[in-house]
């Protein structure tokens, strides 16, 4: 995004000295953000390159980039999205209940609470999956693939430590739970007065109410905020590099100790230990990351910014 | 259709404030009922404890009854939905839902209270009540329309439209015209007199002309002092009010001698 | 106007859906709902200590029985539009309580296992020389202090003039390029933002480079946007009518900004920016690729590897000495710290906010 900063000023009259540098310092910081922004890019282009340009056996794998990479891709699409399905249904109910259902002294706490879940670090969320969570699974896996083990996802043999990409998924559930419930709770929140009475006033029921006036108005800020939590999940790193125990391949297959890794993860186990070749592959790798939550986050946004058009305020 | 209410001894309350004490009057079936009063006095606050949306604050809460015909509408076992059913509702404000049509506006009521029903009874119900609102000729070709498109004085009738659409046994009206230009407040203040025909109106105004054109029966609230509850003043019929009311206080603020 | 069509009877053919509803209507006794699910929790809770049944299907069971009784109940008594109102509640409440869950386990596992090394040695000394028991995370609480302060550094004057360039001077395409871009780039996974540094680096320094800046670097990236949105949300709830009185008193506009506009917002741009320290304190993936670990005292951040609280955390649990236990030990207590850093940064922005910021309100 190349700055123009020239043309706002043209029409004005002289600036004091003063206003000159404070709005030109001001502008500059802007013009910085743009710069880091497509400075990311640019130097993990030029960082990427040698191992796009490099002879196939060179690659860890030995056959090329795409052929690295593609299982990684598969292993953080499918975590990310799982993790979605169960992370947005739960956070539209959690900011139901917090703005609708709560008695409202403790509607501040519990929101409050949701916000702390949101701030937990992320490698504390992987000791937790790795030590509390993953154990948990192990029954319930080997009673899904008994019993549903006709369903590709719970095909097993279950994993015996439990450290599978159910469980990574859960975790990454968990915790893009309070990223999608601010955004949504937020929304609920700016619900006018005027129309959750003017459904109440029709003789609605709480239920009826928020039908009538809660959803739709919050509806594209459901999708906007379940497309930055399935960015957030896309991203996450440490709490699947913890949990998830990996072989590469691609499978659906979600309760077996064989798991595909997703990038993010795949580079914080391999950067520490990789040298030449190796890095350019892994930052290629996350070029492709970079690209994919880039392509998220600008949808999500443009979906949120939309409703700004069509709010009921006039 | 049409019902009498009658109010007995109503203190109101926010948590532990007082609001409003000791109202009593009795609102006549077909009949345009007008609160005045200077602000803070109570009276919308009172107009939301006859639908109990009065409750919907937290700590709100009311001594004293309230009667529709024969029923108590703060009796036990009385289901707060059921009385804002049947008692329609007008805000000062108008607020159409912004995602629906003119079409479903008007059909949000019936919607909720009878899901079986026919599309063509339905197209009926609508086109009855927008007639009764007077907004049918002016959006007749465009029901499928965002209610939001139509200007102020159109949303409000609206939502009236909305509100009896479901055949009420009274409407409420707060400030109806407040936000409105004075030629959709003419075209409001038609329709009062049209539906009190049919219905049990209730209306708070600021604007004592109005309350003077469109009002049988006239009540004024007042302040008791600084700090202290609203009261009804007296309640009256319009006439009367504004020629010769019985108190001092109403005298002084109906000639704008008021504070 | 249109003509009014009153030429239709009074007592129309109308439909009239309400005609005879009467006003009272079945109801559950007053705290049926409640009580209920306090039986059924009971009840999940009995199976679990004494059936032995597992916690997470205690706990799903339960939601569903509640759900399902008491929208029978409500069925029955009260009707369908009711019923599905409990119903719904009775969904929103249990969802709700389920995802309270996690956070409970998480907070009683980091403290159940944090505590065992929760002592003055673990603040005192770093891991230099020490293959087993012993050994305290000193270093890395410094590296994690030094180089968030340094994130710090970069990132609040540039987020602070930009929210100021968007709010007071933005206009156009720029602006709106900003705006947009800034929320996009909060959505940057911290490891990209951790290559980026590394790339950066890289390119001047040779591959294989690590240091303490490069850190702050990439999580100055993930700071900046959230110090931008915070500082625009608040510079925007600055009364106009302040900023003309103080253009009526012919004081220049920079004057008017950090002499009016800026003191008014203060309160909430300091909450703003501790709720943003809090966020990237916790990083682990960027430091673990810029920074590195290290088992000494390193406090320069221009001198290669330093210890980082996180870092340390993962390195103690993943590469465990021999016997395991006394790393592990480490890493909870790590953990631990950790976690009470960022709520005490919570509980500070809750309180900055609380304390200074109504004067905006009106």
């Amino acid at each position: 995004m190349p700055p123009s900063t020239d043309r706002p000023r043209a029409q004005k009259v002289p600036l004091r000295p003063g206003d000159r540098i404070f709005s030109g310092a001001s502008t500059g910081a802007g013009v910085l953000i743009l710069v880091v922004l497509a400075g990311v890019a640019a130097f993990l282009i030029v960082e990427a390159w040698p191992s796009l340009t490099a002879p196939a056996e060179d690659i860890p794998g030995g056959e090329g980039v795409a052929v690295y990479v593609w299982p990684l891709l598969f292993g953080t699409l499918i975590s990310a999205i799982f993790a979605l399905l169960i992370a947005s249904p739960l956070a539209v109910a959690i900011a139901l209940f917090v703005t609708y259902y709560s008695p409202r002294r403790i509607a501040q706490v519990l929101g409050y609470l949701i916000d702390l879940l949101a701030a937990v670090p992320s490698i504390i969320y992987g000791l937790w999956g790795f030590t509390v969570l993953a154990p948990l699974t192990v029954e319930p896996a080997n009673w899904l693939s008994e019993n549903l083990g006709f369903i590709p996802l719970f095909a097993g043999p279950p994993s015996a430590t439990g450290r599978t990409m159910l469980v990574a998924i859960i975790v990454l559930a968990v915790m893009i739970l309070p990223i999608i419930t601010a955004v949504v709770r937020e929304a609920f929140r700016q619900t006018p007065r005027l129309h959750e009475e003017a459904s109440l006033a029709l003789g609605a029921t709480r239920w009826e109410m928020i039908r009538m006036a809660a959803l739709p108005f919050g509806r594209s800020s459901i999708v906007g905020a379940s497309m930055l939590g399935l960015g957030r999940a896309l991203g996450e790193t440490m709490a699947v590099a913890i949990v998830l125990s990996v072989s590469g391949g691609v499978t659906f297959n979600l309760i077996s100790s064989a798991n595909p890794s997703t990038i993010a993860a795949n580079i914080a186990l391999q950067f520490p230990e990789s040298s030449g070749i190796a890095v350019n592959t892994l930052i290629a790798s996350g070029l492709v990351l970079f690209a994919i939550t880039l392509a998220v986050n600008m949808a999500a946004r443009a979906v949120i910014n939309r409703r700004k058009e069509f709010s009921g305020a006039n | 259709m049409a019902k009498r209410i009658e109010v007995k001894d109503l203190d109101i309350y926010y948590d532990k404030f007082l609001a409003v004490q000791g109202v009593s009057m009795t609102i006549q079936p077909r009949s345009v009922t007008a609160l005045i009063g200077p602000s803070g006095c109570g009276k919308s606050t009172f107009l939301r404890t006859l639908n109990r949306m009065h409750e919907l604050v937290p700590n709100a809460r009311v001594d004293g009854k309230i009667f529709m015909d024969d029923d108590d509408l703060y009796g036990p076992g009385v289901d707060p939905v059921n009385v804002r059913r049947q008692i329609g509702m007008v805000f000062q404000r108008p607020n159409p839902f912004p995602t629906m049509s003119i079409y479903d506006n008007v059909a949000a009521g019936l919607k909720l209270n009878n899901k079986r029903m026919r599309r063509s009874e339905m197209d009926d119900v609508v086109e009855r009540a927008l007639r009764s609102a007077n907004l049918w000729e002016e959006v007749k070709d465009r029901l499928g329309k965002p209610g939001s498109g139509l200007s102020g004085g159109q949303q409000q009738r609206l939502c009236i439209a909305r509100a009896i659409a479901v055949q009420p046994d009274v409407l409420l009206m707060d400030e109806p015209c407040s936000a409105l230009d004075p030629i959709s407040t003419q075209a409001i203040e038609d329709l009062m007199l049209e539906l009190k025909e049919k219905y049990t109106i209730v209306i708070v105004t600021h604007n004592m002309q109005q309350a003077a054109r469109v009002s049988d029966m006239t009540g004024f609230f007042n302040l008791q002092g600084v700090g202290k509850p609203g009261e009804l003043v007296e309640i009256d019929e319009t006439t009367k009010i504004f020629s010769t009311p019985s108190k001092k206080a109403t005298e002084d603020y109906i000639s704008g001698r008021f504070g | 106007m249109p003509t009014p069509t009153t030429s239709k009877s009074p007592e129309s053919d109308l439909y009239t859906p309400l005609s005879g509803v009467p006003l009272t209507a079945g109801q559950l006794p007053r705290g049926a709902a409640p009580l209920t699910l306090l039986v059924v929790a009971l009840a999940a809770v009995g199976f679990w200590q004494f059936a032995d049944w597992s916690v997470a299907a205690c706990a799903v069971l339960g939601a569903l029985v509640y759900t399902l009784l008491i929208y029978t109940w409500s069925r029955i008594v009260e009707g369908s539009r009711k019923a599905t109102d409990r119903f719904v509640t009775a969904v929103v409440t249990c969802a709700f309580l389920l995802a309270l869950l996690p956070l409970v386990s998480v907070v009683v596992t980091v403290l159940s296992n944090g505590l065992a090394r929760f002592d003055t040695e673990f603040f005192s000394y770093s891991m230099r020389g020490i293959v087993g028991e012993g050994g305290g995370a000193y270093h890395a609480i410094m590296g994690t202090l030094i180089i968030t302060a340094l994130a710090t550094l970069i990132s609040v004057p540039v987020g602070l003039l930009t929210a100021i360039y968007l709010v007071e001077y933005g206009r156009g395409k720029l602006a709106k390029a900003i705006t947009f871009f800034v929320d996009v780039m909060t959505g940057i996974p911290s490891i990209v933002a951790g290559l980026f540094a590394y790339a950066l680096f890289a390119l001047i320094f040779g591959p294989g480079v690590r240091m303490g800046i490069m850190g702050a670097v990439a999580l100055s990236v993930l700071m900046i946007p959230v110090v931008v949105r915070s500082t625009e949300e608040m510079l925007k709830l600055v009364p106009n009518e302040l900023r003309e009185a103080s253009y009526a008193l012919a004081v220049p506009k920079w004057r008017t900004i950090t002499k009016v506009v800026l003191p008014t917002a203060l309160a909430g741009i300091a909450t703003g920016v501790t709720l943003a320290i809090a966020r990237v304190i916790g990083e682990t993936a960027p430091l673990l690729i810029t920074v590195g670990i290290t088992s000494s005292d390193n406090f320069n951040p221009f001198d290669g590897r330093m210890a980082t609280l996180s870092v340390f955390s993962y390195y103690e649990y993943v590469n465990p000495g021999v016997p395991p236990q006394f790393s592990l030990d480490r890493a909870w207590a790590a953990a631990l710290t950790l976690i009470i850093i960022v709520m005490v940064l919570n509980l500070i922005a809750r309180l900055i906010s609380r304390l200074f910021a109504p004067k905006t309100r009106g």
